[in-house]
């Protein structure tokens, strides 16, 4: 095994943007007598670069529209990234073709938000987490895929002898344990979690954050958490990723994103979590609303609400640059040690 | 001295097939002006059908069986549907979770306040158009001329609920029940909208109850807390008293399996189980299967809410003897 601290998965400069123009009839405008083609992109990710170490829990934070769930997408390769890269242990797998990419399929797998969409009405406990497994290891005896599906309800805390019903027979908690056996099926080395504690009540929603620990611990899996819920980041977490409108403005250990923010995004969004016996706010208001992904701000896309943007700001794209050891920022008045 | 608002064991039920199904089960609290109220509790503990039972929204075949409603001393829940009218909308307003739900997507918002203001009020279009700029303002709606003009889907979901409040403001509410009304929305926005709704209980001398999940939102917003558990009010009492020493099975297990308040990375803890139900709430104590200081009499016999810390907290449970450990809160 290699050691730990050479990446499990990098990105590098991952881009992704999704055509919205319609047909080319519906593309074709009438400007200043003459027939133009325009198009319209919506820009989800812009540039992304970062490393998810062995065994950690990588939290990906931001609100609504800003790229996080097509990030986990396409860096588990449901979609095809417009450009960059990604790379798996030392293998790039963005440009694989299906069958290249069948055994890194086996390796990554993903949770999903919602267990009343994710998992099929028509299928069995029992047949749902077997299609995997038999999937990957054609070979496998139907004894062997049954005391497997057994073997894994137990682990999530499901009733083994509950494997012949179907999905609407569970509540949500326990549909998502489901969600969860079916991608520990074929024992990957890494999860992308999408909103995985989301659509549940918070007394299950601990059940569940507990059973993503307890997997971790016993199989070393490596988590990419994707999630809005800050008080969730800060408990699971090993490193936290911000992201806003599709790019990344800083990633650092939880204890100290959580302790010292840097970006000013960062500080607005965290000062913006209630917090349990704290009787009045003082979160950092932000002005104006999230620009559209349509047409990114020039310059940092935070600058139009940003109260320490200066000119340099409104021109330039800052770098995600490294500072300290273990973070990256990407805003020119943090690197300019002015913040 | 009469409440606001009164509520005395309130009781709601649901016809069914089978039987009667009792959704609410002597539900009892008071509200003033200027003061705000939290219902907490997970799904299907009965928060919504209350805010619903307050304005009288329920649906068949929800019914209230039993108790009552006050509003400024007058009894609500036996009006009939044309004064309760009167109170509906333009006494008691209602916020949904979700904007996109409540506004009518193909009429613009100027069309939608106007109309919701001649409902209420003998008033010309010119008028009603001045009131709904004046609300507009009010919830901080940067051009307010500019939105009369457009449609629900031309916002985002932070103005379109800052839009709702608006409506909500038009007839000068005494009391507004907000039901998740942050629930949809970016942290950020929340707290823009939660600040919002508790500057306007005091501008707008309104009473506010506010129904939510996340007992963090309602620990920054209310005064008080009622937490609801299978259709009863299991604790109640001042927010900071519950949420420092909560004294509940139910609501110190809430409290304690919230991310957050414990050791970033330790096993959180956790209530074992499930809500029951409500066609199979268990006998006696209806926490009782899930409850770890659960006894032999708690099997048996239903507690009722009794007084704690004088008259600030209360809370329904037999073996409040054996609750009063140590504050989990901070460890």
């Amino acid at each position: 095994m290699p050691n730990s601290s050479t990446p499990l998965l990098s990105i590098r400069h991952l881009v992704k943007h999704f055509d919205i123009s319609g047909s080319l009839l519906d593309q074709l405008t009438w400007e200043k007598g003459r027939l133009r083609r325009r198009r319209t992109t919506v820009k989800a990710v812009n540039d992304v670069s970062f490393e998810i170490r062995r065994g950690e829990t990588l939290s990906v934070v931001g609100e609504s529209g800003c790229g996080k769930s097509t990030l986990a997408r396409t860096v588990i390769g449901l979609y095809p990234p417009n450009r960059g890269k990604i790379i798996y242990g030392d293998q790039r797998i963005d440009n694989l073709s299906a069958r290249q990419m069948l055994p890194y399929r086996r390796r990554m797998q993903m949770i999903f938000q919602d267990p009343y969409a994710s998992l099929n009405p028509r299928m069995t406990v029992a047949r749902t987490l077997e299609e995997p497994v038999v999937f990957h290891n054609p070979s496998m005896s139907g004894a062997a895929a049954a005391e497997k599906v057994a073997d894994v309800m137990r682990q999530v805390g499901v009733d083994p002898k509950w494997a012949d019903r179907y999905p609407h027979e569970f509540s949500g908690g326990q549909r998502q344990r489901i969600s969860i056996a079916r991608a520990l099926m074929v024992d990957p080395e890494f999860i992308v979690a999408d909103e995985p504690v989301s659509a549940l009540d918070v007394s299950i929603q601990a059940q569940i954050l507990n059973l993503l620990m307890d997997a971790q611990d016993q199989r070393g899996l490596t988590y990419l958490f994707i999630t809005h819920d800050l008080s969730v980041v800060r408990h699971i977490s090993t490193r936290v990723a911000v992201i806003y409108l599709g790019t990344l403005c800083e990633l650092a250990p939880a204890a100290d994103i959580f302790s010292r923010p840097r970006h000013p995004y960062t500080q607005a969004l965290l000062s913006a979590i209630p917090r349990l016996g704290e009787q009045r706010s003082q979160h950092i208001r932000l002005k104006g609303e999230v620009p559209t992904p349509i047409q990114l701000p020039t310059g940092c896309v935070f600058n139009g609400r940003c109260r320490y943007a200066d000119a340099r700001c409104r021109e330039e794209v800052p770098v995600a640059t490294p500072l300290g050891p273990d973070a990256l920022v990407a805003c020119h008045r943090v690197a300019e040690g002015k913040l | 001295m009469t409440h606001l608002l009164e509520v005395e064991n309130l009781e709601v039920k649901f016809a069914l097939r089978f039987g009667d199904l009792t959704a609410l089960d002597d539900i009892s609290f008071h509200l003033d002006k200027k003061e705000k109220l939290g219902i907490v509790g997970e799904s299907g503990a009965g928060k919504s059908v209350t805010g619903f039972a307050i304005i009288n929204l329920l649906s068949k075949p929800g019914y209230i069986a039993g108790g009552r409603i006050l509003f400024e001393g007058r009894e609500i829940n036996r009006l009939s549907d044309e004064e309760l009218r009167q109170i509906r909308g333009n006494l008691i307003s209602m916020i949904f979770q979700d904007p996109m739900m409540t506004l009518n997507p193909v009429l613009t918002i100027g069309t939608q306040m106007v109309e919701t203001v001649m409902a209420h009020c003998r008033v010309g279009k010119a008028e009603a158009r001045g009131l709904a700029l004046e609300k507009l303002r009010k919830v901080y709606i940067p051009s307010p001329e500019k939105r009369l003009e457009q449609y629900p889907h031309e916002m985002s979901g932070g103005m379109r609920q800052r839009i709702v409040i608006a409506i909500a403001l038009l007839t000068n509410p005494g009391l507004i029940i907000a039901d998740e009304p942050t629930t949809a929305l970016d942290v950020t926005i929340q707290a823009g909208i939660m600040d919002l709704l508790t500057e306007l209980c005091e501008t707008e001398e309104m009473g506010l109850i506010l129904i939510t999940h996340d007992l963090a939102v309602v620990s920054r917003v209310t005064e008080r807390i009622a937490v609801m558990y299978a259709g009863r009010i299991i604790e109640t009492g001042l927010t900071h008293e519950i949420v420092g020493h909560p004294r509940h099975p139910y609501t110190i297990g809430l409290i304690n399996s919230l991310p957050g308040t414990r050791r970033a990375g330790s096993r959180l803890e956790q209530i074992p189980g499930m809500m029951p139900n409500l066609t199979a709430i268990p006998a006696g104590c209806a926490f009782h299967p899930r409850c770890f200081f659960a006894a032999e009499e708690c099997r048996r016999t239903r507690p009722e809410l009794s007084a704690v810390n004088g008259g600030r907290h209360w809370a329904a449970c037999l073996r409040l003897d054996q609750t009063a450990g140590p504050n989990h809160l901070h460890d």
